[in-house]
């Protein structure tokens, strides 16, 4: 963990710009806005600027979310990767259809290492109910052109439980990937969050298959592992090397949030957590370059993070990873009796002073967490 | 004036209606046509002092208030006008000399205005018929005279027609209550005695006795027994209502008013005993005095269990003023510490819980409702059991409560409450034709039969037309066995039920099957079961959940998703544990809506 004053050694930023709102999305988006592209990344890098005393001197992790960032104007794009500070691990999200060879090529000179691309899935009328703009070509066609510029660290984003989908739909999904050998996968179930459009069109249905959800992500995580992938995190793969000692490909910017590291998030909506302070920056678009072209910090709200919420969040997230969750510090945050029961119900297992959930215990990982709070 | 001549200007008499026929507004009509309140204090049906009574149209405690009628003293002792309290009213009948029997000219008679005019009857009551509500355009006053005058082998000539609402009529009712009802008997030199018909508490004075005196004379101050009970006190205050208490130094024979006893606990003083003179005796009680004992019985438990000592003085309050209910703790493994209550019936325990939410803020689980068994273990003696639960294993023999149950409806249902009845183990006791149209139905039903649903099934099967009333007629022997429900492999006391062992199976495959549905998927196999002793008789399983977790988890988002965590956890608190699985409240009241899934 970050000792304090040492600064963070992650960074987050956020280009919430997208060619298109999807449905399903909950995140902090503007869509189209051209011609604001150039001022919001002055915008980001003032806040940048003005935050730096946050970071660590040296990085290790940058993570340029979105939003789609590959949908910036490259000129912008560019001008903003090219001041970001150095980090041992820059990754940058993408969607399939913004992937060119320019594209590719700028943020490889532009020194990102690892680029995740959403692909969702590979069938045609689920990118539809999706509303996504790429056909399943160009997710294709993305993997290789990154490749063709040196990229060598790609992440997929699938998407399970689209409305429609059946069991081999997601077989082909899933087989789909590997064809394109990633070093990374990240699976998510559909979240029909309250709101959306898309829980609106399709919130009956989602609750129809809710059921039938358990088998795909008993599908998802067996295809996957079955594939050599290591299930490292809840929703997240990696491929292993095939020989011991190869590189750790899991994405070392998201293990930082599931270890409870600190991190500095930039851009509108974005969130930091520093010293058991959480704050998050206003998802108001206007208001936040407003604020900084004044030269002020933007509008945010403010957590202060109790020692027992700290406890609680390290149990959350690090009960999603594979390997065990260290116990000192966090004993308060445990239920004793809750624990024995799910040890008994091979759910968990304790061993000197480090926590571990069973494999079955990590398909339940939600409930185990739940039941494992005091 | 001279104390014959006065008792002889007395009239005592009550209103026997059903509810919504109208009974309040033409008491108020009396109150005030005679001007005992004057317009300005008018409210709305006074005599109904409880909210509760006057939102649901139901009278639950009797009180008696005193008018003036040219020249004669009219006292108008209401009854509470529902089937559970056929004991209160049949002492209310008793401390009178005639009724006013009030039908809704629109929907005529009904089950409780039959039962209740038939006890009128019994005690030797004058009745006077009354048709009411003539002002409504659906009235038929000629259909509905008819039926009464049939009821009572009068001639429709005699029944009044009138209107409360307008006042229309209501001077000529109080004309006939004069000319017909009879004035008291007694004698005024004898020994006094008084009927007592209610009771009500008050926290400063302690309990009040309302009270009809039979024979002789009651003084204030004098020391005064309960004959039954034999329980002694000083009369604080003596007076009548009028309709608050005006204080009197004496009450004769034929008059009707209060004793304040300064008692401080009802019980000491129950509905139907007699009062007399400690000094001048009387030798032998009134007739008709019983110990009504509650038939229904639940379990009340707090849902949140902290709320324990707030039920408890709750229910102790609620006692005070109602001394037919009973209750004693309970604790159940399964849903902690609360109390085993007794009720008079179903209306009853809804009253009392109704209350207990509304008047103290309680949030209650009420279990279902069975009625009192008495039960011979192996070699032992009679007891009485309240709790299915407690019916032991091995008994020589089992009894259960047997109603006698009057059922009215239009002909065209009669096949439909045959075949409900039939199927509730019912016995045709007779019918009758009230009319062309409407049929007097009567059954033997055991009591455990309608606590459950009975009355809405009876309601929906002819469509609202049914109207019905029962009465405890005692306890018969049963081929009864007690089924246990098991979840996880451990039993749930209060899901436990007592059944015809002919039903046994069948309720218990409906019980585990409804439970099934009601307990959510656990982290593990969660086996339910029904059985009798150690026979299982169904079983269900809730399979396992295989998946629960949130999809994804980064940065941005670790405040919303802790806060998911943490309402999850919350969600697991309110359910009950049993055996380490989570059953929701929900679950305890399974065993309500069995019928409907058992039965078709």
């Amino acid at each position: 963990m970050t000792s304090a004053g040492e600064g963070a050694r992650h960074l987050y930023v956020h280009l919430p710009f997208c060619a298109h709102r999807c449905g399903y999305c909950d995140f902090v988006t503007a869509v189209g806005r051209h011609d604001e592209h150039g001022r919001y990344v002055d915008a980001l890098l003032r806040e940048l600027e003005v935050e730096s005393s946050l970071l660590a001197p040296r990085l290790d992790t940058i993570f340029v979310g979105g939003g789609t960032p590959t949908f910036t104007e490259p000129a912008a794009l560019e001008r903003l990767l090219a001041a970001l500070p150095e980090a041992e691990e820059v990754t940058v999200e993408s969607n399939p259809e913004t992937v060119t060879p320019e594209l590719a090529r700028l943020l490889s000179r532009n020194r990102v290492n690892r680029v995740s691309i959403g692909a969702q899935t590979f069938h045609m009328h689920l990118l539809d109910v999706l509303e996504r703009a790429a056909g399943p070509e160009d997710v294709r066609r993305s993997v290789y052109v990154l490749r063709d510029a040196g990229l060598d660290n790609i992440s997929l984003d699938l998407i399970y439980g689209i409305p429609g989908q059946s069991p081999s739909d997601l077989e082909r999904d899933l087989a789909e990937t590997l064809a394109l050998e990633p070093e990374h996968v990240s699976a998510y179930e559909l979240e029909a969050k309250p709101g959306t459009r898309f829980t609106h069109a399709h919130g009956a249905e989602l609750e129809r298959q809710a059921e039938s959800m358990e088998s795909y992500f008993e599908l998802v995580v067996s295809t996957l592992t079955g594939a050599g992938f290591r299930w490292y995190e809840t929703a997240n793969f990696c491929r292993t090397g095939t020989a011991p000692g190869g590189p750790d490909l899991r994405a070392r910017h998201n293990l930082a949030y599931w270890l409870g590291r600190d991190y500095l998030g930039v851009g509108v909506g974005a969130v930091s957590t520093i010293e058991s302070r959480r704050r998050r920056n206003t998802p108001g678009l206007a208001r936040y370059v407003r604020a900084l072209e004044r030269r002020e910090r933007p509008p945010r709200e403010v957590e202060e993070l109790t020692a027992d919420v700290v406890a609680a969040e390290r149990v959350m997230l690090g009960l999603r990873l594979d390997e065990p969750l260290s116990v000192v510090g966090v004993e308060r945050a445990l239920d004793a009796h809750e624990l024995e029961r799910l040890e008994r119900l091979g759910l968990a297992e304790l061993r000197e002073e480090t926590l571990a959930l069973t494999t079955r215990g990590r398909f339940l990982g939600g409930g185990v967490t739940a039941a494992l709070l005091a | 004036m001279d104390q014959s001549t006065h008792q002889d200007k007395i009239r005592n008499f009550s209103i026997i209606a059903h509810i919504d026929h109208g009974k309040s507004t033409l008491a108020d009509r009396i109150l005030q046509l005679t001007e005992t309140v004057a317009a300005r204090d008018m409210r709305d049906q006074l005599l109904d002092s409880m909210d509760l009574e006057r939102e649901r149209g139901i009278t639950i405690k009797a009180q008696a208030v005193r008018v003036r009628w040219k020249g004669h003293e009219l006292n108008l002792i209401d009854t509470p006008g529902h089937v559970d309290f056929t004991y209160e009213v049949s002492r209310s009948l008793q401390a009178c000399e005639g009724a006013l029997l009030v039908v809704d000219a629109a929907q005529g008679i009904e089950a409780q205005t039959l039962a209740n005019a038939y006890l009128a009857i019994e005690n030797n009551l004058e009745i006077v018929p009354v048709v009411n509500k003539i002002d409504l355009p659906q009235a038929d006053p000629d259909g509905a005279a008819a039926e009464v005058a049939e009821l009572i082998g009068e001639d429709a000539d005699r029944v009044l027609r009138i209107s409360a609402k307008t006042g229309e009529g209501v001077a000529d009712v109080l004309d006939a209550l004069v000319e017909r009802i009879a004035p008291p008997a007694g004698d005024p030199d004898a020994p006094p005695r008084a009927l007592i018909f209610d009771s009500s508490y008050d926290q400063y004075r302690g309990v009040v006795a309302f009270v009809r005196v039979v024979d002789g004379k009651f003084h204030r101050r004098e020391q005064l027994r309960a004959m039954a009970l034999g329980t002694i006190f000083e009369a604080q205050e003596i007076g009548f209502m009028s309709p608050v208490m005006r204080p009197v130094e004496a009450l004769t024979a034929g008059e009707v008013g209060y004793v304040i006893t300064g008692l401080k606990d009802v019980s000491e003083l129950r509905v139907g005993d007699t009062l007399t003179s400690q000094k001048r005796p009387a030798t032998a009680p009134l007739p008709g005095y019983k110990d009504v004992k509650p038939m229904v019985f639940a379990g009340l438990f707090p849902t949140d269990s902290d709320e324990y000592p707030e039920l408890r003085d709750a229910l102790e309050k609620l006692k005070l003023n109602d001394a037919a209910l009973f209750y004693e703790p309970e604790t159940s493994q399964a849903l902690g510490f609360g109390f085993r209550c007794g009720f008079l019936g179903l209306l009853h325990m809804e009253i009392v819980r109704e209350r207990l939410e509304r008047e103290f803020d309680l949030d209650l689980l009420v279990t279902a409702p069975n009625v009192a068994y008495r039960v011979r273990p192996m070699n032992g003696e009679w007891t009485e059991v309240h709790t299915p639960s407690d019916l032991p294993d091995a008994f020589d023999e089992v009894e259960e409560p047997y109603i006698k149950a009057s059922i009215i409806v239009p002909k065209e249902f009669v096949g439909t409450v045959m075949e409900l009845n039939n199927d509730r183990r019912g016995r045709f006791d007779h019918m009758e034709y009230l009319s062309e149209q409407r049929v007097h139905l009567v059954y033997e039903l055991p009591l455990a039969e309608i606590v459950l649903d009975y009355y809405d099934q009876l309601k929906s099967r002819t469509r609202g037309y049914a109207s019905f009333d029962y009465d405890v007629t005692g306890f018969r022997p049963g081929s009864l066995v007690r089924v246990d429900v098991l979840v996880g492999g451990e039993p749930v006391d209060a899901l436990s039920l007592i059944v015809h062992r002919d039903f046994a199976y069948e309720r218990g495959k409906a019980l585990v099957e409804k439970l099934r549905e009601e307990i959510p998927r656990q982290m593990f196999d969660v086996a339910i079961q029904a059985a009798i002793g150690a026979r299982v008789i169904a079983r269900e399983t809730v399979k396992a959940r295989r998946k629960d977790v949130l999809a994804k988890c980064y940065g941005g988002d670790i405040t919303r998703k802790r806060k998911l965590i943490e309402k999850q956890k919350a969600g697991k608190k309110r359910m009950k544990q049993v055996g380490g699985v989570e059953v929701p409240q929900e679950a305890f009241l399974a065993v309500l809506n069995l019928n409907e899934g058992a039965r078709k």
